[in-house]
C-alpha cells in the first residue's frame, strides 16, 4: 500500500507512540507489531513495554492499564522517548493512566466504545471526557483528540466471519495497528503475514484480525478525521544484516554463542521468575545445541543443578531476577569456593523484596558485589542495551570459563523487555573461549606419577584446573570448607586461609588485564581543552544518559561520558579517568550504588543522579543534571532550551 | 557384580558408566580409600557405612574415576573426603540438586548423595523430594541418626516428640518425619532402609541401589555415640532384635520373631480391615493366632505404594521398639535425566552437524533487513 494522493504527507525526524489499553487488550502484540513494522522499514527505534503484574487485573480499571511505548526516528536514537507524541488509549482507563505523561499538544486517539458509564466510573472519571470536548472546562484541551468508534468499526468490519461479538471485538487492536500504520507509512506485509502464521490454524480468527488491520488502515486513507499522513525516512546505519531484538532474546542467544564459542554444553538450572523467565523460555527450545534446561523446584536448586553441571564439565547457568539472587547467595559462595565456571543473570526488577516485578531498576549492584557470607568477589557485568546483552553474555561466559569463577550479569527489565535494532554480528568477529580441561598427568622418568593438585593455579590468570569427572588420576574432592592452598584439602591452617582469600580476590582483579581500555566519549578533547564533567554510568542507564549528553552538547556546552561494562572488577584505567575531571556525575535507577564503589575505590568526589521510580531515567532530566554539575565546574550558566526536546532524544 | 533386578529390559543404574576391562588391576576397597584422615568420632557409626561403602565399590567394577560422591552438611556429609572418587563437599541440604545438574549432564558417571537426617529432611527436604519425583539416575544414603551431631546435639526432623536436647529443655514439640513414608510419598521408585552394623545386610542394600535406575533412596539407621547413643539399641541388641527387626524380601512372606518349627518367624504382618493398614499377628492355629498361608508376601514391584506405604508406618518412634528393613519398593518408572538426554539428542539429530553454521542462521533469524 503506499501513500494516498490526496491527503497531505508531512516529514517528521522521530515520532514517539505509546499504545494504552487493558490488559487484555493484546497492546503488547499491538506495540510489537508496529516496532516490527518499523524495524523493516528502517528506522531507529527503542521501545518500552510497561504492564502490570497481575496477569488479568480487573477489567477497566487504572491498575489493569498496559502500555508499549515506541520511539522510532530518521536518525539514531538511544531511548524510547520521555514523553509519547501520540496516545492510543482503548478505554477510559488507558486515557487517564497515561494523561499526566502527555505533552501539550500531543495526539490522542481514543476507542469511544469503552466509554460507558460503567467503565468511567471504574476510571475514576465523573464526566465522560469526551463529551466535554471543546468546552470551556475540557480536561483534553490541551491536545488534539481524535475520538473514533474502533470496536465499533472493527465489529462490523469483521461480521462476514460469523464470530461472536466478543471475539468480533478482539480484533480492535489490529483495527488501531492498521490505523496508526497508514498514519506513519509502516509496511503492512510483514503483519499480515505474522497473522497468518499466528492463527494459521483458527481460520475465522486469522481472516478477522487480517480484516480489521486492513480496515484500520483503509479507515485512515478514507476517513476526514486524519487529514495528514506523516513519513519518518529510515536512518542511516552502519552497513550490516539488522533484526529488531529484546534483551532476553539477545541474552539468550548470548548464552548458547557462549556455548558454542567454548565448545561446551549448556546446562540452565532456573526457576521461574518475572522479568527473567523468557530467558528459560528461549533456551529450552535450543536443545539442538546441546543446551539443558532445568526448571527447578525452586531458585537454590537452579543454581545448585548448575553448579553441579558446571562440576560435570558443562557451562552451568542460572538465571533469575533480584529475589532469587538473595536465595541464591549460598550457592554461589559455594561456586567461588570451589572456583567452577558458572553465569549468574539477574534480570533486576524493582524491589526490595517483591517489589515491582515488572518494572526496571538497577539496585542489585550491591547485593552482586557483596551479597554473600565471607570475602566472596565475583566478576559483574553490564550489558548497556537489548542489543547488547548478547556480548554481555558471551563476555560473562569468557570470563567464567576462563577463570573458573561465578560470574554476575546484571540485566534489567528495561533491557529485558525493550528493543532496538541490532546489527547480526558475525561468528568470525565473535570471540573463541578456551575450557583448557586439565589432562592425564604423565609418568615422571622415576616411573611414578604425580599427584593431581587441584588448587595449583595457572600463573596469568591465577585459575585453577578445571577437572571434570572422568579422566583417570585427576580423582579429587572439593567443596565449602577452606582449601589448602594447591592441595585443595581441607585446611583450617590461619596463614592459608589469608592466603587463599586473597588468592581468591587477587583471581578476579586479575580480569581486568584482560579488559580494553575504556572509551571516553568527549568531542570537546578533540580540538581543546575537552569537557571538566565527566557522566559516568552502567546497564540500561547508557541510553538516557547518552541521550541527555547530546542534549548538552547540542547546546553548545562539554561533557565527557564513559559507561561501565564492568563493574567487577572496575578496568585499570578507570582511576586515571575520573581524576581527569573536575565533577563526576553518576545517574543510576537506584540510590547511588556506583557512585558509592566509585567513592570508596578511587577517593573521587562522584555525584549521584538517582530515580527509583520503576521507569527508566529521563533523557531531559538527566541534561539538567549534567548542566548543574557544568554551571559548578565552569561557573557558567547553563541554558539548555537551546536544544529543544523535542529535536532530540 | 550385577543383582538380577527382574526386570527383562530395564537398564541397570550403571549400565552406561565405563567398566574396567579385562586388563585392568582388579579394585580393592584400598583403591577408593583417600589419604585423608577419618575425623569422625570415636563410635560413630559412620565408620561401619565408610567400610561398608569401600569395600563394597569394587564389586560395582566402575572405572573409579567415573564415580562422583557428593554430600550437603553435617558430620555423615565428610564422607567424601575419605573416599578416592570425584567428590563434592557441598553446602547445606542441597547435595540432590547439584547431583540433579551432575547426573542429567553426564550419563557416564555413577551419582551418590551421601547425606543426614537434618540435611535431607530439614534444611534439604524440598530438593530431596523433588529428586525423588524425578526419579533422576543417582543413590542417596540417608544417614538417619535422629539427631543433629556437628552442632552439637540438637533435636532433628526424626527425634521423637518430648526430646529433651540443648534447644528443647522441656522436650521437643516437633512430630518426627518418617523417611520411608516420605520417600514413598514423594513418589520414589526404590526405596529402602538398613542399618549401619549390619554390614551383610547394608552391602545387599547397597548394590540392589546401585544397579536400580532412578533415584535410589536408602535410609541407614546409624547410631551417634555422643548425642544419641542407643537410639537403636532395640534393633541392634541380641536378645530384642528378632522380635525389633522385621525384615523385607521381595517374594517371601512377611515373618520376624522367635523362629517357630518352620524355621521362620512366629510373627508375621497381615492386613488390617479395620484400619486399612498392615498389623502384626502371631502365627499359627491357635485362637487368635493366623495361619501361615495369610501373612503378606512382601512384593516390592507392586505398582501401588500402598502396602509399602502400610508397611512403613510399623517403625515407631521415641525409643525404637520395632521396624522394618530391606526394599520397600522397588519399580521401574523413566528416568529424568535418560529422558531430557534424550530430548537433546532428539533435537540435536534433525540439526546441521555444524553448532557454529546453525548458530550464524539462529542469530539471523526473524525479520531482518540489510544495510548497504
Amino acid at each position: 500500500m503506499s501513500v494516498q494522493q490526496g491527503k497531505q504527507v508531512k516529514q517528521l525526524d522521530r515520532v514517539i507512540i505509546r499504545f494504552a489499553g487493558d490488559s487484555g487488550d493484546g497492546m503488547q502484540l499491538t506495540g510489537d507489531r508496529f516496532t516490527q513494522e518499523s524495524a523493516v522499514f528502517g528506522n531507529d527505534l527503542v521501545t518500552l513495554p510497561n504492564f502490570p503484574a497481575e496477569i488479568r487485573a480487573p477489567q477497566g480499571t487504572l491498575p489493569g492499564v498496559s502500555s508499549f511505548q515506541v520511539h522510532f526516528a530518521d536518525h539514531d536514537i538511544l531511548t524510547a522517548g520521555d514523553a509519547p507524541d501520540v496516545l492510543v488509549a482503548m478505554n477510559p482507563a488507558a486515557l487517564k493512566a497515561n494523561l499526566g505523561d502527555l505533552p501539550k499538544g500531543a495526539t490522542i486517539i481514543v476507542d469511544t466504545h469503552d466509554f460507558t458509564a460503567r467503565n468511567l466510573t471504574k476510571a475514576g472519571y465523573d464526566a465522560n471526557p469526551l463529551e466535554l470536548l471543546g468546552d470551556a472546562n475540557d480536561p483534553l484541551g490541551a491536545f488534539a483528540v481524535h475520538p473514533v468508534d474502533l470496536t465499533g468499526m472493527t465489529v462490523e468490519a469483521v461480521k462476514e466471519f460469523g464470530l461472536s461479538r466478543k471475539d468480533a471485538a478482539r480484533a480492535k487492536n489490529m483495527f488501531a495497528l492498521g490505523l496508526l500504520s497508514w498514519m506513519y507509512g509502516r509496511p503492512t506485509e510483514p503483519t499480515v503475514a505474522f497473522l497468518e502464521k499466528r492463527f494459521a490454524k483458527v481460520a475465522d480468527i486469522r481472516d478477522a484480525n487480517v480484516t480489521a488491520f486492513k480496515a484500520g488502515w483503509n479507515f485512515g486513507e478514507t476517513t476526514e478525521t486524519f487529514a495528514v499522513q506523516y513519513e519518518i525516512k529510515p536512518a542511516p546505519m552502519a552497513p550490516g544484516t539488522y533484526r529488531n531484538i529484546t534483551g532476553n532474546l539477545a541474552l539468550a542467544y548470548g548464552l548458547i554463542a557462549g556455548g558454542v564459542q567454548s565448545g561446551l554444553p549448556v546446562f540452565l538450572g532456573s526457576y521461574p521468575i518475572t522479568p527473567a523467565s523468557d530467558i528459560l523460555h528461549e533456551l529450552s527450545k535450543h536443545k539442538a545445541f546441546g543446551v539443558t534446561t532445568f526448571q527447578a523446584e525452586d531458585e537454590i536448586a537452579g543454581v545448585g543443578a548448575a553448579i553441579g553441571a558446571s562440576f560435570a564439565g558443562a557451562l552451568g547457568v542460572t538465571t533469575t531476577s533480584g529475589p532469587g539472587i538473595a536465595l541464591k547467595s549460598e550457592a554461589i559462595g559455594l561456586a567461588v569456593m570451589t572456583e567452577l565456571p558458572l553465569v549468574v543473570v539477574d534480570v533486576q526488577r524493582g524491589g526490595p523484596s517483591t517489589g515491582l516485578p515488572t518494572k526496571t531498576e538497577q539496585a542489585d549492584l550491591l547485593q552482586a558485589m557483596f551479597g554473600r557470607n565471607g570475602e566472596a568477589p565475583v566478576p559483574i557485568v553490564a550489558p548497556q542495551s537489548p542489543g547488547d546483552c548478547f556480548d554481555a553474555a558471551l563476555e560473562a561466559a569468557r570470563i567464567a570459563v576462563t577463570y573458573r569463577t561465578p560470574v554476575m550479569l546484571l540485566s534489567d527489565g528495561y533491557l529485558a523487555n525493550g528493543s532496538e535494532p541490532w546489527r547480526i554480528p558475525e561468528l568470525a568477529d565473535l570471540p573463541t573461549i578456551d575450557p583448557d580441561f586439565a589432562t592425564p598427568i604423565a609418568e615422571g622418568p622415576d616411573g611414578t606419577t604425580p599427584e593431581f593438585q587441584p588448587y595449583a593455579r595457572d600463573p596469568e590468570t591465577l585459575a585453577r584446573p578445571w577437572a571434570p569427572p572422568g579422566v583417570a588420576g585427576l580423582e579429587h574432592r572439593i567443596g565449602g570448607l577452606e582449601k589448602a592452598d594447591i592441595t585443595g584439602n581441607i585446611s583450617y591452617d590461619p596463614a592459608n586461609h589469608d592466603l587463599m582469600v586473597r588468592t581468591r580476590q587477587a583471581k578476579v582483579d586479575r580480569i581486568a588485564r584482560s579488559l580494553p581500555p575504556l572509551v571516553v566519549d568527549d568531542p570537546s578533547a578533540e580540538d581543546g581543552p575537552g569537557a571538566k564533567v565527566l557522566v559516568i554510568g552502567w546497564g540500561s542507564t547508557y541510553g538516557p544518559i547518552g541521550a541527555g549528553v547530546r542534549r548538552v552538547r547540542k547546546a553548545g556546552y562539554h561533557v565527557a561520558q564513559v559507561h561501565l561494562r564492568h563493574l567487577n572488577p572496575f578496568p585499570d584505567d578507570l582511576g586515571d579517568i575520573l581524576r581527569g575531571y573536575d565533577k563526576v556525575l553518576v545517574p543510576e535507577m537506584n540510590l547511588g550504588q556506583l557512585s558509592m564503589l566509585l567513592r570508596a575505590k578511587y577517593l573521587v568526589d562522584a555525584i549521584g543522579y538517582n530515580q527509583v521510580r520503576g521507569l527508566p531515567l529521563k533523557a531531559a532530566e538527566v541534561a539538567h543534571a549534567i548542566g548543574e554539575l557544568i554551571t559548578e565546574a565552569e561557573g557558567i550558566a547553563v541554558d539548555l532550551t537551546a536544544a529543544p526536546e523535542r529535536a532530540l532524544s | 557384580m550385577t543383582t538380577d533386578l527382574n526386570f527383562p529390559g530395564l537398564r541397570s543404574g550403571v549400565e552406561l558408566v565405563p567398566t574396567l576391562g579385562e586388563g585392568d588391576q582388579p579394585q580393592t576397597g584400598k583403591d577408593f580409600t583417600s589419604d585423608q584422615e577419618v575425623r569422625w568420632c570415636p563410635g560413630c557409626g559412620d565408620y561401619a557405612v565408610l567400610k561398608a561403602v569401600q569395600g563394597f565399590l569394587p564389586d560395582l567394577g566402575l572405572r573409579r574415576e567415573n564415580i562422583v560422591f557428593v554430600s550437603g552438611i553435617g558430620c555423615s556429609s565428610r564422607f567424601p573426603y575419605y573416599l578416592d572418587t570425584y567428590g563434592m563437599h557441598s553446602i547445606h541440604g542441597r547435595a540432590p540438586s547439584i547431583a540433579t545438574g551432575i547426573a542429567t549432564a553426564r550419563e557416564d558417571l555413577s551419582v551418590w548423595v551421601v547425606t543426614g537426617d537434618g540435611d535431607a529432611l530439614s534444611i534439604g527436604g524440598n530438593h530431596l523430594i523433588h529428586a525423588l519425583r524425578r526419579n533422576v539416575n543417582m543413590t542417596i544414603l540417608l544417614f538417619n541418626n535422629r539427631i543433629y551431631g556437628l552442632t552439637k546435639g540438637q533435636y532433628s526432623p526424626t527425634s521423637e516428640a518430648g526430646k529433651i536436647t540443648k534447644s528443647t529443655p522441656m522436650g521437643s514439640l516437633d512430630h518426627p518425619f518418617n523417611p520411608v513414608s516420605l520417600a514413598l510419598g514423594a513418589e520414589g521408585s526404590f526405596v529402602a532402609r538398613t542399618i549401619d552394623s549390619d554390614r551383610k545386610h547394608l552391602t545387599s542394600v547397597l548394590s540392589a541401589a546401585a544397579a536400580h535406575r532412578g533415584t535410589s533412596f536408602v535410609e541407614i539407621y546409624q547410631n551417634c555415640p555422643i548425642f544419641n547413643d542407643g537410639a537403636f539399641d532395640a534393633i541392634k541388641d541380641n536378645a530384642t532384635r528378632a522380635d525389633a527387626i522385621i525384615p523385607l524380601v521381595h517374594g517371601e512372606p512377611i515373618r520376624f520373631g522367635a523362629p517357630g518349627e518352620d524355621g521362620l518367624g512366629t510373627k508375621g504382618l497381615v492386613r488390617d480391615p479395620d484400619t486399612g493398614g498392615v498389623r502384626i499377628v502371631e502365627i499359627g492355629d491357635a485362637a487368635g493366632q493366623v495361619p501361615a498361608d495369610a501373612i503378606i508376601v512382601h512384593d516390592a514391584r507392586n505398582p501401588d505404594p500402598s502396602t509399602a506405604f502400610a508397611i512403613s508406618r510399623l517403625t515407631d518412634s521415641g525409643y525404637l521398639n520395632q521396624s522394618p528393613i530391606g526394599i520397600f519398593r522397588q519399580v521401574e518408572r523413566p528416568t529424568y535425566d535418560d529422558q531430557a538426554r534424550e530430548q537433546v539428542s532428539r533435537a540435536q539429530a534433525d540439526a546441521p552437524a555444524e553448532r557454529s553454521d546453525r548458530l550464524a542462521a539462529l542469530i539471523g533469524g526473524g525479520d531482518t533487513w540489510t544495510v548497504v
